[in-house]
């Protein structure tokens, strides 16, 4: 278990990375809807996005309440720092 | 409806105080031209837009600019924790301190308190798409200002990637404007307003 925990810190550089392409492309689609390209790009980043949030949230605490531990002793949505705090994302 | 993540839409990591720039920067939080009034704009204008591209464009930009603001308060926050009472009064920040303390409060660089009155919902697709273009402008020119300002790379390079996104979202609004004008006649842009003058052929 321990030998595959993935670095904190690259994995969630890398969710910062899917999750801007997920944003970025979101907003071009809003106006080109149609655009096979894009729609294909979205749905990629979109899978390793969701992928990457599970990761996190099974080594290093939810950064989503969709992948907030459950059932567990303690609510561990506050237990991570917050985004602005020392150590925060 | 909305859920919140955990996280910055792009880091901020600033290691030096220096509330004297903060005491600037805080106007991209609640100044006339900030992320507060930014969001708050495009998520007022979205109810009545009859275009579904439009609407999706209000709502996915005004929700992203709510990420911006989280992003400036974190760039604010960080330049100003763990400030002693000699620092307040050296950099200026005195007079935000004895209001505030250190905590976040929406204002301008010049302490002028946010107010709905920095934008407009006009219930005009034209009309509130050049509001918006031109805010995209306006915020942009503010992160420029910012920037000639601003020393320090570890707030140089969050308040770039923001200043970025500014025209990334004129370039989305400018996309929407022509979506909405394609369902206009074409030889006269203002014959009705497609969000008061109910005319389902006009849309």
């Amino acid at each position: 278990m321990t030998e595959n925990k993935p670095n904190r810190h690259e994995l969630l550089e890398w969710i910062n990375v899917v999750s801007f392409a997920v944003d970025d492309v979101k907003l071009f689609l809003d106006t080109h809807p149609c655009n096979q390209e894009a729609l294909e790009y979205f749905d990629e980043f979109k899978k390793q996005r969701i992928h990457a949030l599970k990761e996190y949230a099974k080594y290093f605490g939810p950064l989503t309440l969709d992948t907030a531990c459950t059932p567990a002793e303690y609510w561990c949505w506050i237990n991570e720092p917050w985004p602005w705090q020392e150590g925060g994302c | 409806m909305w859920n919140y993540e955990k996280r910055l839409q792009h880091p901020v990591k600033i290691t030096q105080t220096n509330p004297k720039i903060a005491q600037v920067i805080i106007s991209q939080f609640g100044g006339p031209d900030g992320e507060l009034a930014a969001s708050m704009r495009y998520l007022s204008q979205r109810y009545t837009m009859p275009y579904k591209e439009v609407t999706g464009i209000l709502t996915d930009i005004g929700t992203e600019e709510l990420a911006h603001m989280e992003m400036v308060c974190a760039i604010v926050h960080q330049l100003t924790r763990n400030l002693t009472p000699e620092q307040l009064v050296e950099s200026g920040f005195d007079k935000y301190y004895v209001d505030h303390t250190l905590a976040l409060w929406p204002q301008s660089a010049g302490g002028a308190p946010w107010t709905a009155t920095y934008f407009q919902s006009k219930g005009d697709p034209i009309t509130d798409l050049h509001e918006n273009m031109a805010a995209e402008q306006k915020a942009r020119t503010t992160y420029d200002n910012i920037l000639r300002l601003v020393k320090d790379p570890e707030v140089c390079e969050p308040i770039r990637f923001l200043r970025e996104r500014e025209i990334v979202h004129y370039q989305r609004f400018g996309e929407s404007l022509r979506i909405v004008q394609d369902h206009l006649d074409s030889k006269n842009f203002y014959a009705i307003n497609p969000e008061f003058d109910l005319n389902p052929k006009c849309r």
